[in-house]
């Protein structure tokens, strides 16, 4: 029987309806993919071994795509270098009178942040141990700014790693596979850079919009940054170190600071992957997240009622309170404001009231009144009756 | 032998989809030449506007899915974002089909463009909640120029395969 004889074969779907209902599965897979995507976080397992696995494949693709990019850079050079080799030996002369200058002024100031680290006793941070990779790839639309290096986990870098180039920032890892590393850059959308103005210690957000400049968001105070300022890492929030060089700012045309990127100086085409922690990456999350269990309660520390027949056999005696005159105690206590001895509380609780007051101000001012008054402690200072304080 | 001659998919959709996505890695080298970067225009955008004006299909939704997956992937960008954006382009070109049947270049460039612009709309607007904030919109109007400027790659990828099936005519 041929499909024509068959009653079904003149039953036959529209091939649009067809397309229609391949379209609308398409649309929610896309949008399935969307929802559940979790690039920017700092969690490894977030970027995905989809992520990872198209990473390993594509860095060694774009390594050899760039290739003759490479090559014809270094051929470039070269024949540069022959031909403007006096020019360029003049200025690297005059650029090395400057940078005298500025070593020597650098050891001095040297010199003095030892000295003072010294005096101050501070904990400096330790030297960041750094990686150099190639760069292989580039994306530079508007939704997406990337880079793809070609080191990865074998030479320890890490989600989350700063990323240089010799100018500057570049931004920073968010995905590690074996040979690549995935960079997400300062205009990314999605990229958020806590930094400062160098001149005012101003802090900012740079966030980046898919345009070269990205902006300067959560400016603070009044005129922190003028145009041509230096912007540098802030360090807070412990992702990047503090101080790293990022660009200067500038006016843009909208209106909103903007932050010229000090790495686009020169084409990037070799960076250094910062291997840096912060403290809040290497701590255990964990163990500082337990909540210390006080320790059960001995006998002399209790505060609460305790009978007074133990109470007093465990704690020492109390010692003599003074002269019963309050007026006498007062200018002593005012004279030596040192924190009572222990005592226990059951001990004697009627004598410890006109023994250990706090000296106010009025009883600093006028020691030698004899007035009971100005004895008394404030109410905060005073010694809570023990009653207040029932054991839970 | 019949007197039909099928299209082939892979002859209208498979060789266009390696050859569009050969040369967005190629467009994706980090070179520079005197501080200008390459264009990053969508090639992908030319096939799935084409494909829905050659002809319906069943497979193309999932080539242009394919497609758009790559792109997220490569570009590093949130996963789905341009396939769901060149969906909704294929989409609309799709619906508009009939409408598209006949006209000349310009008023299919003219179309492609304003597909092109929904997509990218799209886009802006994923983005700006992925990301609670906006993109610029100056890198996005320099991507889409890139991208329109693409229409003759469209237009001949239509010219091609237009008329390759009889039953589609």
């Amino acid at each position: 029987m041929s499909l024509r004889d068959n009653p079904l074969g003149e039953l036959k779907v529209p091939l649009t309806w067809g397309a229609a209902v391949a379209l609308i599965v398409a649309a929610v897979v896309a949008i399935a993919f969307l929802v559940s995507d979790r690039r920017e976080t700092f969690q490894s397992e977030a970027y995905g071994a989809t992520r990872r696995a198209s990473d390993t494949v594509l860095g060694p693709v774009g390594d050899v795509l760039s290739a003759p990019v490479r090559w014809t850079g270094a051929g470039v050079d070269t024949v540069r270098g022959y031909f403007f080799a006096v020019s360029e030996n003049r200025r690297l002369k005059a650029e090395l009178k400057e940078m005298r200058q500025w070593r020597d002024v650098a050891i001095a100031l040297r010199d003095t942040n030892d000295r003072y680290r010294t005096l101050l006793g501070l904990r400096t941070d330790p030297p960041i141990p750094m990686v150099a990779a190639r760069i292989v790839s580039d994306s530079r639309g508007p939704f997406a700014n990337t880079r793809l290096a070609n080191t990865g986990e074998e030479k320890g870098v890490k989600a989350g790693n700063p990323v240089m180039s010799e100018n500057g920032l570049v931004g920073r890892v968010i995905g590690v596979t074996n040979g690549a590393s995935r960079v997400l850059l300062l205009t990314d959308t999605a990229s958020r850079t806590p930094v400062m103005i160098d001149r005012t210690n101003a802090r900012a957000i740079l966030s980046g919009d898919g345009g070269p400049n990205p902006r300067l968001d959560y400016l603070r105070g009044r005129e922190p940054v003028k145009e041509g300022d230096r912007i540098l890492t802030s360090g807070d929030g412990g992702v990047l170190p503090r101080g790293l060089p990022v660009g200067t700012a500038v006016k843009g045309l909208d209106g909103r600071w903007r932050v010229v990127l000090a790495s686009d100086r020169t084409p990037i085409d070799f960076v250094r992957i910062l291997l840096f922690e912060d403290f809040t990456q290497v701590l255990n999350q964990k163990q500082l997240d337990v909540m210390p269990v006080p320790p059960p309660t001995q006998g002399s520390q209790v505060v609460g009622l305790v009978p007074a027949t133990p109470a007093a056999k465990i704690a020492p005696p109390a010692p003599t309170p003074g002269p019963a005159a309050p007026g006498t105690a007062a200018p002593a206590a005012a004279t030596a404001p040192k924190p009572p001895p222990p005592k226990p509380a059951t001990a004697k609780p009627g004598a410890s009231k006109p023994v250990t007051p706090k000296p106010t101000a009025s009883a600093a001012s006028k020691p030698t009144s004899s007035a009971p008054t100005t004895a008394t402690p404030p109410a905060s200072a005073r010694p809570r009756p023990p009653v207040e304080e029932a054991p839970h | 032998m019949s007197a039909v001659r099928s299209l082939e998919p892979w002859r209208w959709i498979g060789v266009p989809m390696v050859q569009l996505l050969g040369l967005t890695v190629l467009f994706a080298i980090p070179l520079r030449v005197f501080g200008l970067q390459l264009p990053e225009p969508v090639f992908p955008m030319a096939a799935a506007f084409a494909w829905a004006v050659i002809r319906p299909s069943v497979l193309a939704p999932f080539a242009v899915l394919l497609m758009g997956l790559f792109l997220d992937f490569f570009w590093g960008g949130p996963i789905g974002l341009w396939a769901l954006c060149l969906l909704v382009a294929y989409g609309i070109s799709l619906a508009g089909r009939t409408m598209m049947a006949g006209q000349s270049r310009a008023i299919l460039w003219a179309w492609y463009g304003m597909v092109t612009g929904a997509a990218m709309l799209i886009g802006y607007l994923v983005v700006m909640l992925d990301a609670k904030s906006t993109p610029g919109l100056v890198p996005l109007a320099w991507q889409y120029l890139a991208t329109i400027i693409l229409y003759p790659f469209a237009h001949r990828l239509i010219e091609m395969f237009e008329d390759a099936d009889v039953r589609f005519r």
